[in-house]
């Protein structure tokens, strides 16, 4: 007969593993722990330096007043801002009726191979360099209208929202509980009838999340405006005409041979910061809370 | 009265309610499909565009182009060699540098920490991932460049010089600065995709080895060779935003067109050269050559990108949450 359970187990070695494989253990552990270290530092690193040697030059002139010469004391980047503000929103009608429709129908309709061949592409395109889509608002824009603008800015920075907001549209289209979708029916209504007055409704909210989201990583964007607005140092509110832009303009700041320009880049580089990060921060905390 | 309005008291037969809505479901359908072909017709114009801009070059340089280091803009010669040498020496420099603390960083949130410092931790690597690439540049231009430039790169100098990587000046701007502002650029992307993936394959994998006896480091061994097709597809997703990375590489790298084999040469990259020199071009072909770049760009982008996101479905059967968050 064999042994009882309770006999085997006794026959087990005692102690658990031995001292070397409790050291390699040790080891790997330690080494995990060490490797997130390495990956958190340079960023707290990296926020630290922008806050401390942005927020000298932060005060309301910089929000509310133009740039001045060099060596004059103050100004600001009132313009950048104000153009930031209109690259984005411009870019937002754009990126959010293609992306919300596209994301609606992958919801909606989205079986077979178009709607997986449709997906695929939008990661795709998600993966394009921002650079590459630059210049090809370049020469879809800017060589038609034959100068650089506003306009050319948003659309490539559209380009480059539209596979996010496709995906999250797509998302919290799905989350609406099937429920609705079939009272809705019962009751008669066509199917564009439901989508439209009953399954858009109730997802609107995430969608307009998700694509504030997708917005303030647009607003930091500077790549794709080199080609595109180009940047402006007046007032422009204009959509044919080159406008500045608050990445843009940090990158120039930075760029200059000057120490009061590098203070405003790096106060531009805070609000920036600030902007995108602090937004991104309580949507998703939102989310998180709602979800 | 139409023949096709049902008579009162009898039921409505699906026939009816197909009349009644009438050309408007099919309406309502062809305009939604009309915004998803409007993905692929985008896709495809950035391709006809960077093809239809680069043809003065294709025409006038060929495969040439891949090979030649000469980008002459006084005598209308272009050769993209420097660039694409750029771009590789920064990208892999990233990729070494990333990669190592990254999968560590990950499987320490995934399948470590406690679940409250986990879920704080992966928050703020989402959060990381939000900084925009200017912001990187303004850093590494004013803060890392005078570091490496007077106690790094000197010490590399003194103590390494022997090797032909670590010869030369320390000027602080070049590949060895962009290198390390891309590795911190991609770490967020390759920590939360690989830490997505351990979740999504680990649990039964992690209950049977510890259940037989295995220590933490030996599970660990078992699931990251679950995971690993998972995260070799996060690598290429990262490895694909190094190579397009733009802003920050064009503020630190020092934008020569020299092939250094010194990591603390100053170069350029396909991306930076294109933002450089693009709203400067002197001539059509000047302009053609560097869009004929974002095209190879672009080809090798999309390659790596195809590959990648397939790596990762593969891995996680699917799950849409784990392949898109790439």
């Amino acid at each position: 007969m064999s042994p009882a359970p309770r006999d085997r187990l006794a026959a087990l070695p005692r102690g658990g593993p031995g001292l070397a494989r409790r050291a390699w253990n040790a080891l790997v552990l330690a080494g995990c722990g060490a490797g997130l270290a390495l990956v958190l530092l340079p960023m707290i690193m990296l926020v630290a330096h922008i806050v401390a040697r942005g927020l000298p030059g932060l005060s309301l002139a910089f929000f509310v007043s133009m740039p001045k010469p060099v060596g004059e004391p103050g100004g600001g980047m009132a313009n950048a801002i104000v153009g930031t503000m209109i690259l984005v929103g411009a870019c937002g009608l754009i990126a959010v009726r293609v992306g919300g429709g596209t994301g609606l129908y992958l919801a909606e309709y989205g079986r077979g191979p178009f709607a997986g061949a449709v997906r695929y592409a939008a990661e795709l395109l998600a993966g394009v360099p921002s650079i590459v889509v630059g210049v090809a608002a370049y020469g879809l824009v800017v060589l038609t209208i034959g100068h650089f603008s506003a306009i050319a800015g948003a659309i490539a920075l559209a380009i480059l929202m539209l596979p996010t907001i496709v995906r999250s549209t797509e998302e919290v289209v799905r989350l609406v509980p099937r429920s609705y979708r079939e009272a809705a029916l019962a009751l008669g209504a066509p199917r564009w009838r439901v989508v439209q007055s009953v399954v858009l409704p109730a997802a609107s909210a995430g969608i307009v999340t998700a694509s504030m989201l997708a917005l303030a990583r647009a607003a930091g964007e500077t790549a794709p405006l080199l080609l595109t607005a180009l940047g402006n140092r007046f007032w422009s509110v204009a959509l044919d005409q080159p406008i500045a832009s608050l990445p843009v303009m940090i990158f120039d700041y930075a760029r200059a041979p000057y120490s009061d320009w590098n203070q405003q880049a790096w106060t531009g580089a805070l609000v920036l910061l600030l902007l995108v990060t602090a937004v991104s921060a309580m949507l998703r905390l939102a989310v998180r809370r709602i979800g | 009265m139409t023949s096709s309005a049902p008579a009162i008291g009898r039921p409505l037969a699906r026939a009816d309610v197909r009349a009644r809505a009438g050309l408007a479901d099919p309406a309502y359908r062809a305009l939604l499909t009309l915004f998803a072909v409007g993905v692929f017709a985008v896709l495809a114009l950035i391709v006809w565009e960077c093809a239809r801009g680069a043809a003065p070059s294709l025409a006038a340089f060929g495969w040439r182009f891949l090979v030649s280091a000469d980008w002459d803009p006084v005598a209308e010669k272009f050769g993209a060699l420097p660039y694409l040498y750029g771009t590789l020496v920064t990208s892999a420099m990233a990729m070494l540098l990333a990669v190592p603390p990254c999968i560590g960083a990950a499987v320490f949130l995934a399948e470590l920490a406690p679940r409250g410092f986990g879920a704080v931790a992966s928050f703020l690597v989402e959060l990381l991932a939000s900084i925009t690439s200017i912001v990187f540049g303004v850093w590494g231009l004013f803060v890392l460049a005078p570091w490496l430039r007077v106690v790094i790169e000197p010490w590399l100098i003194a103590h390494l010089g022997f090797l032909p990587l670590f010869r030369g000046f320390p000027f602080g701007l070049g590949f060895l600065n962009a290198g390390i502002v891309l590795a911190i650029m991609i770490a967020p992307t390759i920590v939360s995709i690989s830490r997505e993936i351990l979740l999504a394959t680990s649990r039964t994998l992690r209950e049977a080895s510890l259940a037989l006896g295995a220590t933490r480091a030996e599970s660990l061994a078992v699931t990251l060779d679950a995971a690993r097709p998972g995260i070799l597809g996060a690598m290429i997703l990262a490895l694909g935003r190094a190579l397009g990375e733009t802003m920050a590489v064009t503020m630190v790298i020092g934008n020569t067109n020299r092939i250094s084999a010194s990591l603390l040469g100053s170069g350029a990259t396909m991306a930076s050269v294109i933002a450089n020199e693009f709203t400067e071009a002197t001539s059509k072909l000047h302009l053609a050559a560097l869009i004929e770049l974002a095209l190879v760009l672009f080809a090798v982008t999309v390659v790596l990108n195809a590959a990648a996101r397939l790596l990762v479905r593969w891995t996680t059967g699917g799950r849409r949450d784990v392949a898109g968050a790439a």
